[in-house]
């Protein structure tokens, strides 16, 4: 069995109630350890204050070959975005 | 540069390319960022691994130098800062290797290169420290060197090392800030400490010239590197950019640039200087510069000292995993 230590996926909460951000990844024994890692190696400048590590064997990614398929039915629904539609200006904001 | 000269594979004409190669260079082209899984050429991953490898190296490599003032600082402040200056090149370090290892290599195999000596690091790490003045003179031209390189790699095509170097850039300006701070001190300090500023920028000022590397203004490598956007500019550009910056900070500390030959050139709008001594280049490159035997040594000791510790630690996971779930342990 490989002696290597596993890698794992670092997500960082900032300050301001934003989503957990992926930042980067590190090789840490346990979670624990990734956890203290990810602590010396990304938030050294106050960038957090929440963490989460996630082994990098346990995310599933989408493939790329997949780009098509998955993303490219999005493109031709405009009508999900507000600007599709034209409202006078006397309706005022809306 | 911290990756100096990376050989890439040969470059290819359109003509001879494959349709595959050809879309690849267009997505280029057109400033897309390339991704891990994505389809490459074998040359770009090959050349990748290559040149952010010795990158990541030459920050751990870079740490010896200055960690070896960490314990002589003359202040606890000055102590502190330059102990998280090192520790930040650490991270750089990190950053780095792990931007490699999305291109299909693990660190330790880059650990192993590195220490086999099949790896390289920047041949500035191959020069001693030998006062406190240095720690100036390294912080304001060796990482003010680094920074000129890396800040147009932000672009690169390749997205996790774009990343990566977003990342160490941002960090950078504390690097060369503080450099230049302890200089300021010793060139306005007793006539002694202002020798000691003189000294260090004449031992360090060719060596970090050559930090960019030799002119590759013919180099087929680099033309291939340019087109794959993993080299942004010439080793030539970069050159005479740092010059041109550094030359009037020396004057401000009152301290003289060892190059009889300096001098502005109105037409060019900018510095002609004398080329560093590119024979002591290549023999440091070669492994006989005055450090190269210290560095590496140091690196292998601290690798095979701590295996027990690191393989202590992967035998208590697995110990504590399978006291959670002891079926899944066997
Ligand atoms: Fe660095
Ligand atoms: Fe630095």
């Amino acid at each position: 069995m490989s002696k290597e230590w596993p890698l794992w996926e670092i997500f960082i909460r900032g300050q301001h109630g934003l989503n957990h951000r992926h930042v980067g990844s590190l090789h840490a024994p346990d979670a624990e350890m990734a956890v203290l890692n990810a602590r010396d190696v990304y938030t050294r400048r106050n960038e957090g204050v929440s963490i989460w590590v996630v082994r990098s064997a346990d995310i599933t990614a989408s493939s790329p070959s997949e780009k098509g398929p998955l993303f490219e039915p999005a493109n031709s629904k405009v009508y999900r975005h507000p600007t599709f539609f034209d409202i006078p200006d006397e309706v005022g904001h809306m | 540069m911290y990756a100096q000269m990376v050989k890439s594979e040969g470059m290819k004409s359109r003509d001879e390319m494959s349709a595959e190669e050809q879309a690849f260079q267009d997505r280029i082209d057109r400033g897309e960022k390339i991704e891990p899984k994505e389809w490459m050429p074998e040359g770009y991953r090959k050349t990748l691994i290559r040149q952010i490898g010795q990158h990541a190296h030459s920050e751990i490599v870079g740490q010896l130098p200055e960690g070896n003032w960490i314990t002589r600082a003359p202040t606890l402040e000055r102590k502190a800062i330059l102990l998280a200056k090192v520790q930040d090149e650490a991270g750089h370090g990190l950053y780095l290797y792990s931007a490699c290892e999305t291109l299909g290599v693990t660190r330790d195999e880059l650990m192993e290169l590195l220490h086999a000596g099949k790896m390289k690091y920047s041949s500035i790490f191959n020069y001693p420290t030998l006062t406190w003045a240095d720690m100036g003179a390294v912080g304001w031209l060796v990482d003010g060197a680094a920074i000129m390189n890396q800040v147009p790699l932000q672009r690169t095509s390749y997205g996790p090392y774009s990343r990566a170097m977003i990342r160490i850039c941002k960090e950078e300006s504390f690097h060369q800030r503080q450099g230049y701070a302890i200089m300021m001190k010793m060139a306005s300090g007793t006539p002694a400490q202002k020798k000691m500023a003189q000294d260090a920028l004449n031992r360090l000022w060719y060596p970090s010239l050559m930090m960019f590397g030799p002119s590759d203004k013919d180099s087929v490598h680099s033309a291939q590197s340019m087109s794959w956007k993993i080299k942004m500019n010439s080793n030539d550009e970069l050159r005479q950019k740092f010059v041109d910056q550094t030359v009037p900070q020396a004057e401000y500390l009152g301290l003289t640039v060892p190059d009889p030959a300096l001098k502005w050139n109105e037409d060019k709008g900018g510095y002609d200087f004398s080329e560093p001594d590119w024979s002591e280049f290549y023999d440091v490159l070669a492994g006989n510069g005055p450090c190269n035997k210290d560095r590496l040594g140091a690196r292998v000791k601290a690798w095979e000292d701590g295996a027990w510790f690191r393989d202590g630690l992967v035998a208590h996971a697995r110990k504590a995993a399978a006291r959670r779930t002891p079926a899944a342990a066997e």
